[in-house]
C-alpha cells in the first residue's frame, strides 16, 4: 500500500499581494508557501504511515523550485517526491495541470490499495477541480471535502463535510479524496528528517518522460491546452457599509420592503 | 569564505520559527507570570527531535551541527528566553559533555535517555562560594568500593528541578586544587540527591532554577565522567560550547525585541506621523539591527569552528559577550521607544529586558568572557 499526495506551491497570500499592470497575479515578487489544504492532505497521509507502515509519495506539478517544497514534506516524514516540470506543462489551467499529474501518477503507478489524497482546492485559483479531475482521468472513484479518513482493508470510510452537515461514505481503494482543513493539524518538521531530507529520492518527471502517456497531447497540456481564458483580473471594489434595521414591528418591516422594493429585489 | 546557511540550517530556521510562532510566542507571557516551567512545550521539542539534536542517530539523535543547535534556540529566545535557555543548558551542557568524554557505555546509556527518553539534563558547577571562581567549589566526592560518596550543595541550577541527569563536578582530592577536580553523571534518583531552594528571579521565570544537594550521595563508580581530576578541565571546555548556546539565546532576544520594536513603532503616532518616520528612532533601530547582524556573524563563526574540531574559546567568548551585551541593550533601548506601554505587562518589551539581564551573568559573566577573551590574546 502507499499514498500518493498532491500538493501545490502557492503565493503566500498573507503577505502583500502583488499583480501585474495586464491584472495577472506577480508570482515572481511574492513568498511562496505550501497550499494550506495540501499540507492537511500531506498529514492524513502520515498519519496513515504512522498507522499502518505505508509508504507516503507526495506530486507536484511546477518550476523547478518547487523541489524546495518537496524537500520539507519529506522533513515531516514524506518517503519520496516526483516533481512533474516542464516548459511545455506550463500555463495550465485545472484542466490541463489534471490530465498531467494524472499522466504523472498513473505512470508512477496505482495498485489496488493505494489512496491519493489532495488539499480541498488552493488559495491561487479557489477552484477545488483538480483533484476530482484527476480521479476521474484515472477512473478512479473520490470523495471530497474529507474531515475524517479511517483504513479498513481495501475501503476508506471518509466523513465527507458539507455546509449544512456531513455524510459518511465508504468507498474500495484505490480513490482519491480530497481534505479540508478540518480533518487535521498539520505536523512540523522535524530535525532528523530536515538532515535526511536532500537524501531522500526524487523523482523528476518531464514532457518525455510523460508523452506517450495517452493522457499527454500537446492540445491537452501547457497553455495551448487550456480551456480556461482569463479575460481581466481585478481587485473587486469595496463593498460599503452595510444597513443595520432593528425592531420588530409594521412600521420596521415596511421600511425593509420599502429599500428592497426601490432597488428591485422585490 | 560562505555566509550562506545551508539548505539543511535554512529548513531548520524555518520548522523553529513556525514552532515558535504557534507554540511559545502565545503562552510565552503566561509562562513568566505563572514562573510555570513550560513542560507540554519541552515535550513537543523532545518529539521534533530538537532536544539533544547534536547526539548521533545511534544514541537517539538526529546529529546535527553545533549551528544547527544555536539556530533553534536563536528562535525560540525570539519570543521565549526560558525556552531557549532550557534547550541550550540540555543541548550543550548535558548532552554534549557525555557525548564528548563519556565512555560507550555512559553513551549507551545516557544519551537516549536525553533524546528518545525526554529525559532532561543538567550542568551543576556553580557553588554559593564558588561563581566566576569555579575552582573553589567545596562538593566532595569520595571512592568507596564500588562508588562514590558525595556531599556539597551547587545553586544556580538552570532545569535544576527538572532535569533527571546532571553533569556535577566534585572535588576527589582537595590536596590537588583544580586537578583534583573531578567529573560525573548524576541521576536525581541516586540515594541522597535532593532539590533545594527554587530561585525566584527577576527574569526567566520559565526556566526552572533551583539548588541541588548531595547528601552522601551514591554515585556508581562508573559514572565518573573522563579521568579523575580532569574535571575542570571538562568544565571550561563544556562551557566553552555552552557558551555559544548563550549567545544564539541572547541574539534571539535581541531579534525579538527589535522585531516588536520596529512594528510597535510603525504603529505608533506621534506628532502627526509614526514615530518609526523620525530620524532619531531610525538612527537607534539602525544601531540594534547592526548588533544582531555583527552578533548573529559571531555566533555561527564559533559554532562553525567548534563543529570543524578548531580551538573556538577565544570566539565562544566573544559570542558571547558580544550578544548578551547587545541583547541588554537592544531590549532597554526597545523598551524606551514603548514610553510607558512598555513599562507595562501588557507589552512583551519589560519582560524580555528582564530575560535579557541574566545573559550577562550567566556561564560566565561579562567581565569573565573578557578574562577568557584577554587570555587568548598572548598578552
Amino acid at each position: 500500500m502507499k499514498i500518493l499526495v498532491t500538493v501545490k506551491q502557492v503565493p503566500d497570500t498573507s503577505g502583500k499581494v502583488a499583480v501585474n499592470p495586464d491584472g495577472t497575479l506577480n508570482r515572481a515578487s511574492m513568498q511562496t508557501i505550501i497550499n494550506p489544504d495540501d499540507l492537511n492532505a500531506v498529514e492524513a497521509a502520515l498519519a496513515l504511515k504512522d498507522e499502518l507502515g505505508c509508504k507516503v509519495v507526495a506530486f507536484t506539478m511546477g518550476p523547478p523550485p518547487a523541489e524546495g517544497m518537496l524537500r520539507e514534506l519529506m522533513a515531516m516524514g514524506v518517503d519520496e517526491g516526483v516533481l512533474v516540470t516542464a516548459r511545455e506543462f506550463g500555463g495550465s489551467d485545472t484542466y490541463a495541470t489534471s490530465q498531467i499529474l494524472a499522466a504523472a501518477i498513473g505512470t508512477y503507478g496505482v495498485e489496488a490499495d493505494d489512496v491519493i489524497l489532495a488539499g480541498r482546492q488552493a488559495i491561487d485559483g479557489d477552484t477545488a477541480q483538480v483533484g476530482p479531475q484527476i480521479a476521474e482521468k484515472l477512473h478512479l472513484p473520490q470523495v471530497s471535502y474529507a474531515g475524517e479518513i479511517t483504513k479498513e482493508d481495501n475501503a476508506l470510510t471518509v466523513k465527507r463535510m458539507l455546509e449544512d452537515g456531513y455524510m459518511t461514505i465508504k468507498v474500495k481503494t484505490p480513490c482519491l479524496v480530497t481534505c479540508v482543513k478540518e480533518l487535521n493539524a498539520p505536523r512540523y518538521m522535524n530535525i532528523r528528517g530536515i538532515l535526511d531530507a536532500y537524501q531522500q529520492p526524487m523523482t523528476v518527471m518531464t514532457y518525455e518522460t510523460l508523452k506517450d502517456h495517452p493522457l499527454i497531447d500537446k492540445e491537452t497540456i501547457g497553455l495551448e491546452g487550456s480551456p480556461t481564458n482569463i479575460l481581466t483580473s481585478f481587485t473587486p471594489p469595496q463593498k460599503g457599509a452595510g444597513m443595520m434595521l432593528s425592531g420588530a414591528d409594521k412600521a420596521t418591516t415596511d421600511q425593509l420592503a420599502g429599500i428592497l422594493a426601490e432597488k428591485h429585489i422585490i | 569564505m560562505d555566509f550562506n546557511l545551508s539548505r539543511e540550517h535554512l529548513l531548520i530556521r524555518k520548522m523553529m520559527a513556525d514552532f515558535t510562532e504557534n507554540e511559545v510566542k502565545p503562552i510565552a507571557a503566561e509562562t513568566d507570570r505563572t514562573c510555570e516551567y513550560p513542560r507540554d512545550t519541552i515535550e513537543k521539542l523532545f518529539d521534533l527531535g530538537v532536544m539533544g539534536m547534536c547526539v548521533p542517530h545511534e544514541y537517539g539523535g538526529a546529529g546535527a551541527d553545533p549551528l544547527a543547535s544555536a539556530i533553534a534556540i536563536e528562535e525560540l529566545s525570539k519570543q521565549c528566553a526560558s525556552t531557549g535557555d532550557i534547550v541550550a543548558t540540555h543541548n550543550g551542557l548535558c548532552c554534549d559533555p557525555i557525548l564528548t568524554y563519556g565512555t560507550d557505555e555512559q553513551k549507551a546509556k545516557y544519551l537516549p535517555m536525553l533524546t528518545t527518553g525526554h529525559h532532561v539534563g543538567a550542568f551543576a558547577l556553580t557553588e554559593p562560594n564558588a561563581g566566576s571562581d569555579a575552582s573553589k567549589g567545596q562538593t566532595e566526592a569520595r571512592l568507596e568500593g564500588d562508588h562514590y560518596v558525595m556531599n556539597g550543595s551547587k545553586v544556580f541550577i538552570t532545569n535544576g528541578y527538572v532535569a533527571d541527569v546532571f553533569v556535577v563536578f566534585a572535588m576527589t582530592d582537595k590536596s590537588k586544587g583544580t586537578k583534583g577536580i573531578s567529573a560525573f553523571i548524576v541521576e536525581s534518583s541516586f540515594p541522597g540527591f535532593s532539590v533545594g531552594k527554587h530561585e525566584e528571579k527577576m527574569g526567566l521565570h520559565g526556566s526552572p532554577t533551583a539548588e541541588i544537594v548531595f547528601q552522601d550521595c551514591i554515585v556508581p563508580k562508573e559514572n565518573l565522567l573522563g579521568k579523575e581530576g580532569k574535571g575542570f578541565a571538562i568544565a571550561m571546555a563544556t562551557l566553552d560550547g555552552g557558551r555559544i548556546g548563550i549567545a544564539a539565546q541572547s541574539l534571539g532576544i535581541a531579534e525579538g525585541a527589535l522585531a516588536e520594536a520596529i512594528n510597535y513603532t510603525k504603529g505608533r503616532v506621534q506628532f502627526g506621523k509614526p514615530i518609526s518616520k523620525f530620524q532619531n528612532t531610525q538612527f537607534v533601530l539602525a544601531d540594534m539591527e547592526l548588533g544582531c547582524e555583527a552578533g548573529r556573524l559571531l555566533t555561527y563563526q564559533a559554532a562553525v569552528m567548534k563543529n570543524q574540531g578548531q580551538r573556538y574559546t577565544k570566539a565562544a567568548a566573544m559570542a558571547k559577550l558580544f550578544c548578551s551585551e547587545h541583547a541588554m541593550k537592544t531590549t532597554t533601548k526597545a523598551l524606551q521607544m514603548f514610553g510607558g506601554y512598555g513599562y507595562t505587562k501588557d507589552y512583551p518589551m519589560e519582560r524580555m529586558m528582564r530575560d535579557a539581564k541574566i545573559t550577562e551573568i550567566y556561564e560566565g559573566t561579562s567581565e569573565v568572557q573578557r578574562i577568557v577573551i584577554s587570555a587568548n590574546m598572548g598578552l
